[in-house]
C-alpha cells in the first residue's frame, strides 16, 4: 500500500469539468443574464465602434478606389510678392503634350459672384466662386451631372452657366432652366453636377465656358487651376515635371497636390474619434467583470455546503478551484458572446443603412473573445481561491 | 483477525480556538462492520467521523484509512482517498437542487474518474438498491426528506466505498423515514458494506453489531450491540 502508482487519486475529467461549471448556470439563469451583461455591452460596444468605423473606413477606400489616386491638380499659387499668380494661356497644351497624361482640363477663377436675381447686393456671394471651365474638366474629375446637361461646343459660348452640387444649394436652384445673375447680365442654368470628390472646389463653383467667359465676362484665358489625369504608373513622374511644364518662368510659385491623398488620410484618421467610445466599451467592460466578480464571491458564500459534499466526494482543492474558475470564464464567455453578436449586428445593420461594407476585423473580436477570458479568469480567481481554501469539515457544516 | 481498514491511534484534535474534541482515541474497525457511535452533544462525534473520512487530520496521533497514514498526506492524496475509499451520508442531504436523482447520484463518482456513462448505469443500479428504481428523474423537492436521504446513501454507496460513514443520518427525519434510511443500511451492510452510523437515537443504535460511546473526547465504551 506504499507504492505510489497504486495510491487512489482524484481525477475529475475535463468534460465533467465543463459541466460542473455549468451546472449552476443553468440553474441560476437571470443572474447569469445580470452578471453577464456588462460584460456583453462593452464588446458590443466595442466590436460596434471599431466595426463601424472599420466599415466607414472600408467604404471610403473603395470610394477612392473608384475614384483613381491618378488624378493631380495644378494651382498657379501665389508670386514672390504674395500675389494671385496665373497660368500661361497654353499651359494646358503643354501638359497635355505629357506622355502619360491621357486628360488635362482648367478652370480660370473670375473676380465676380453669382446671385439668385438681380435685386442681391453684389458682395452676398455666398462664397460662391465663379470660373471659367474647359470642355473637358467633367471627364477629367470624373464629374457627373445631376440633372440637365454640360457644356457642348455650342453651349460654352452662351451665357449659360453650370452650378456645383453646393453652388446649387446655395443659390437654391434645383433644376435647369431658369437664369441666375452673373456679370451684370442673365445666365441660363444648363445643368447641376453631382458632388465631385477630388475636386470639391467645383461644387462651390458656377461654371461658364471658357469663349463665353472670354467674350461675355472679359476673362483673360488664363488658368488658375489644372486638373490632369495620368496613368497610375507615372503619377510621381508626372508630378515632378509639372510644375515646369505649366510655369516654365516661375516653377516655384506652381503647387501640385494629389487630391485622393486627402481621402487616403482621411480614411487613416477615421479611427480616430472612436477613441473616447472604445474608452466607453472599455468601462463598461470592467464593470461587467466587478459584476461576474461579485456574483462569484456570492455564489461561493452561498454554496459552501456544495463545497464541502465535493471535498467530500473527493474534490482536491483544484478541482474547486477550477470549478470557480470555470463557472466565471463560462459566465464571462457567454457575456462576451452576445456582446459580439450585438456589436456585429449593429455593425452590419450601420453598414447596410449606409450601403456600406460591413467589416468585422478578426482583431476586434479576437481581442473581444481575448479580453473576456481575461476578465473571466481575473473575475474569477479571487473567489475560486477563496472556494478552494474552505476547510472542508467547515464548508459542510455551513448552512 | 484481519488487518483493520480504519485504524486510529491515539489521535488527539484540537481546533484552532483551543477546543480539544478528541483527547486520545483509540479505535479499529473491520472489513464488514456495522458500528454505532454515540454520545451526547459535543463529545466530538462528528470530528471523529472527520478523522476516519479523511476529512480533517488530527493533531497528534496516527490515522490509517486501508493502512495510508492520513495525518502525513497532502490536500490532493486525502482527497484521493476519499474519492476511491470512502462514502459519506450527512444530517443534511446535500444533494444538489433542481437536479434529478439519478444525476445527483452519479456526480458521486465525479471525482472517481468514471466515465459518465457508467456512472449513470451505477446510479442507476444503486437507486434501485435503495428502492428508488422508479424515481431515477425525480428532483430533490419532489422527494420526500426520507426518499432524499436516501438518494444521498445511494450516492455515497454507488462507487462501492470500503466503509460508508453516516452522520446522524435520521437527525432530520421522523422516526417513520428514518426507520426506511436505517433499513437501506441494515440491507447494505447485509450485502457487506462496512458502515460506521453516528447517532442520537437509541434504536438506531441498538441495530448495530458494535457500540461506541464517546464521551468528552474519550471513548469510554466499546460493546457489541443487540444488532447483528
Ligand atoms: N471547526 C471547529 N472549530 C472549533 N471547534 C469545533 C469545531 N468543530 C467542532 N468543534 C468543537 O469540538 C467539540 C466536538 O464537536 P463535534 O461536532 O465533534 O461534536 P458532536 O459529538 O458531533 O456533537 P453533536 O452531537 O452536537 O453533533 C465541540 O465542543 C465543538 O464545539
Ligand atoms: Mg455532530
Amino acid at each position: 500500500m506504499t507504492d505510489p502508482a497504486a495510491f487512489p487519486v482524484s481525477r475529475l475529467r475535463p468534460s465533467d469539468l465543463l459541466r460542473v461549471g455549468a451546472a449552476n448556470l443553468r440553474v441560476r439563469r437571470l443572474r447569469v443574464l445580470l452578471a453577464s451583461l456588462g460584460i456583453a455591452i462593452g464588446i458590443a460596444t466595442v466590436l460596434a465602434v471599431v466595426g463601424v468605423s472599420s466599415s466607414g473606413q472600408a467604404d471610403l477606400l473603395r470610394r477612392l478606389d473608384e475614384l483613381g489616386t491618378n488624378l493631380l491638380t495644378v494651382k498657379a499659387g501665389q508670386t514672390l510678392l504674395g500675389k494671385d499668380a496665373k497660368l500661361p494661356a497654353e499651359s494646358v497644351a503643354m501638359v497635355g503634350r505629357i506622355s502619360s497624361v491621357y486628360a488635362v482640363a482648367a478652370t480660370g477663377d473670375l473676380t465676380m459672384g453669382v446671385y439668385r436675381t438681380d435685386r442681391i447686393p453684389a458682395d452676398q456671394t455666398r462664397g460662391i466662386s465663379v470660373r471659367a471651365a474647359g470642355l473637358t474638366l467633367l471627364t477629367t474629375v470624373q464629374g457627373e451631372v445631376a440633372a440637365g446637361r454640360w457644356f457642348t461646343a455650342a453651349t460654352e459660348r452662351h451665357p449659360t452657366v453650370v452650378l456645383g452640387d453646393l453652388a446649387a444649394a446655395r443659390l437654391g436652384v434645383r433644376a435647369p432652366g431658369g437664369t441666375v445673375w452673373l456679370g451684370g447680365r442673365r445666365f441660363t442654368v444648363l445643368g447641376v453636377l453631382k458632388p465631385v470628390p477630388l475636386a470639391p472646389g467645383i461644387d462651390r463653383a458656377a461654371l461658364v465656358g471658357w469663349t463665353a467667359a472670354r467674350d461675355l465676362l472679359g476673362f483673360d484665358g488664363h488658368p488658375t487651376t489644372l486638373y490632369e489625369r495620368s496613368t497610375p504608373e507615372e503619377v510621381e513622374a508626372v508630378r515632378a515635371v509639372l510644375p515646369r511644364t505649366v510655369n516654365p518662368e516661375h516653377p516655384e510659385e506652381v503647387t501640385v497636390s494629389r487630391p485622393s491623398d486627402a481621402l487616403a488620410a482621411r480614411a487613416a484618421a477615421s479611427g480616430a474619434f472612436t477613441g473616447l467610445l472604445l474608452g466607453l466599451g472599455a468601462v463598461a467592460l470592467l464593470v461587467g467583470g466587478v459584476g461576474v466578480a461579485n456574483t462569484m464571491v456570492v455564489s461561493v458564500l452561498e454554496r459552501r455546503g456544495e463545497i464541502g459534499l465535493r471535498r467530500a466526494l473527493g474534490a482536491t482543492r483544484g478541482h474547486i478551484r477550477l470549478q470557480f474558475l470555470t463557472e466565471s470564464l463560462l459566465l464571462s464567455g457567454l457575456g462576451g458572446l452576445a456582446g459580439l453578436v450585438l456589436g456585429a449586428a449593429v455593425t452590419s445593420g450601420y453598414a447596410l443603412a449606409g450601403g456600406f461594407p460591413t467589416v468585422l476585423p478578426f482583431w476586434a473580436v479576437g481581442g473581444g473573445l481575448a479580453a473576456t477570458l481575461v476578465i473571466g479568469s481575473l473575475a474569477g480567481l479571487y473567489p475560486a481561491v477563496r472556494a478552494a481554501r474552505l476547510s472542508p469539515t467547515v464548508a459542510l457544516g455551513a448552512t | 483477525m484481519t488487518t483493520p481498514i480504519v485504524c486510529l491511534e491515539n489521535v488527539v484534535k484540537t481546533y484552532p480556538g483551543g477546543v480539544c474534541a478528541l483527547r486520545g482515541v483509540n479505535l479499529e474497525i473491520h472489513r464488514g462492520e456495522l458500528l454505532a457511535v454515540v454520545g451526547p452533544s459535543g463529545s466530538g462525534k462528528s470530528t471523529l467521523l472527520h478523522m476516519m473520512g479523511a476529512l480533517d487530520r488530527p493533531t497528534s496521533g496516527r490515522v490509517l484509512l486501508a493502512g495510508h497514514d492520513v495525518a502525513a498526506l497532502p490536500d490532493r492524496r486525502l482527497s484521493g482517498l476519499r474519492a476511491s475509499l470512502i462514502g459519506f451520508v450527512f444530517q443534511r442531504f446535500h444533494l444538489a437542487a433542481g437536479v434529478p436523482a439519478l444525476d445527483n447520484v452519479a456526480d458521486g463518482m465525479l471525482y472517481a474518474g468514471v466515465p459518465l456513462r457508467e456512472r449513470r448505469e451505477r446510479a442507476a443500479a444503486a437507486l434501485e438498491r435503495v428502492g428508488l428504481g422508479g424515481r431515477v428523474t425525480h428532483r430533490p423537492h419532489e422527494l420526500s426528506g426520507g426518499e432524499q436521504q436516501r438518494v444521498a446513501v445511494a450516492r455515497a454507496v454507488a462507487r462501492r466505498p470500503l466503509v460508508l460513514y453516516a452522520d446522524e443520518p435520521t437527525g432530520n427525519l421522523d422516526s417513520v423515514a428514518g426507520a426506511e434510511v436505517l433499513d437501506v443500511l441494515r440491507d447494505l451492510h447485509a450485502d457487506g458494506t462496512t458502515i460506521v452510523i453516528i447517532t442520537h437515537e437509541q434504536e438506531v443504535a441498538a441495530a448495530a453489531g458494535r457500540q461506541v460511546r464517546v464521551h468528552d473526547g474519550h471513548i469510554v465504551a466499546d460493546v457489541p450491540g443487540g444488532g447483528p
